[in-house]
């Protein structure tokens, strides 16, 4: 069971209050991008074996979108934090070295 | 025009925690920059009670704000005050980004009361409502099993639930239902 805390409500909102929203960070390749950067926008994820960024609503609660960084092995959540940011702030890249855990 | 009658009709379970329908309740939905000065203003001076703090709500009389999030409260207040109410707080906010809706009938309220109704609501939801996390005058928006619901501690022998009107039947037999079960002593 995964425990997410809630960066807008700080509520620590069960799994079953949350509602997925994919990998987190992607760029946008809309119109006027070439066929491939658009394949990769809507397709190509990075599924990897360790630490991942991701997209989170608090569906059930506030129902406010946010990031998460969790092990996809252990489950270890290495933070939360705010969905208006386009890559990781330093204290969760802080947090995942100093567990010892490579981020890509 | 015909008679507004809550959807559960006064039903009421009794026991150890008393399950029962709250009956017709105003509710508005208020949406905008709750830090503002002009969406405090209507508060305090429209409704009577200030701009609650996160998962908080703020009593008056018979009316209530409630937390829903960090844009959004819920306004109690009597059903037949409703509907002037929605007009006074759209004409207070006039002119800032904000959204006035009356919710009263697409919602229902229920209300437990007894000792044991952390229990009942832990029996049903992933929040913890342990005395501790969930003090009175706390607001909760969680589930309760498979529907969505606000949980309002009015005290320690008080809560009231907030729902779809559509579930209120459902939620009124999972919570008659979870009251009904042994007391476990966790709280
Ligand atoms: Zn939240």
């Amino acid at each position: 069971m995964l425990i997410l805390t809630c960066p807008c409500c700080g509520v620590a909102a069960d799994e079953t209050e949350l509602a997925p929203g994919g990998e987190a960070h992607l760029k946008r390749f809309g119109p006027g991008s070439s066929e491939d950067a658009f394949e990769g926008y809507l397709f190509l994820r990075q599924n990897p074996r360790g630490v991942h960024f991701e997209r989170w609503r608090h569906a059930y609660g506030c129902g406010k979108w946010f990031h998460a960084a969790r092990s996809t092995t252990t489950m270890e959540v290495f933070g939360t934090y705010s969905a208006q940011v386009t890559e990781p702030p330093p204290e969760i890249t802080a947090k995942i070295a100093a567990a010892g855990k490579p981020t890509a | 025009m015909s008679d507004a009658v809550s959807v559960l009709l006064g039903a009421r379970v009794d026991g150890p925690v008393t399950v029962e329908d709250a009956g017709l309740c105003g509710m508005i939905v208020l949406r905008g920059d709750l830090s503002s000065p002009a969406f405090k203003a209507a508060c305090t001076e429209i409704l009577g009670a200030g701009v609650p703090e996160a998962l908080g709500s703020t009593v008056a009389g018979d009316r209530a704000v409630l937390w829903m999030s960090t844009d959004e409260v819920l306004v109690l207040a009597p059903f037949a005050e409703a509907s002037a109410l929605t007009a006074s707080l759209a004409e207070a906010l006039e002119g800032t980004h904000h959204l006035v809706a009356d919710v009263s009938d697409a919602r229902a309220v229920l209300r437990l009361t007894g000792g044991a109704l952390r229990e009942t609501l832990a029996r049903l939801t992933p929040a913890d409502v342990a005395p501790a996390s969930f003090p009175p005058g706390m607001v909760r928006r969680t589930r309760l099993a498979q529907s969505a619901a606000a949980i309002r501690m009015v005290s320690d022998n008080e809560a009231e639930v907030y729902c779809f009107r559509s579930v209120a039947r459902y939620v009124m037999d999972i919570l008659a239902n979870a009251a009904q079960g042994r007391p476990l002593g966790l709280f």
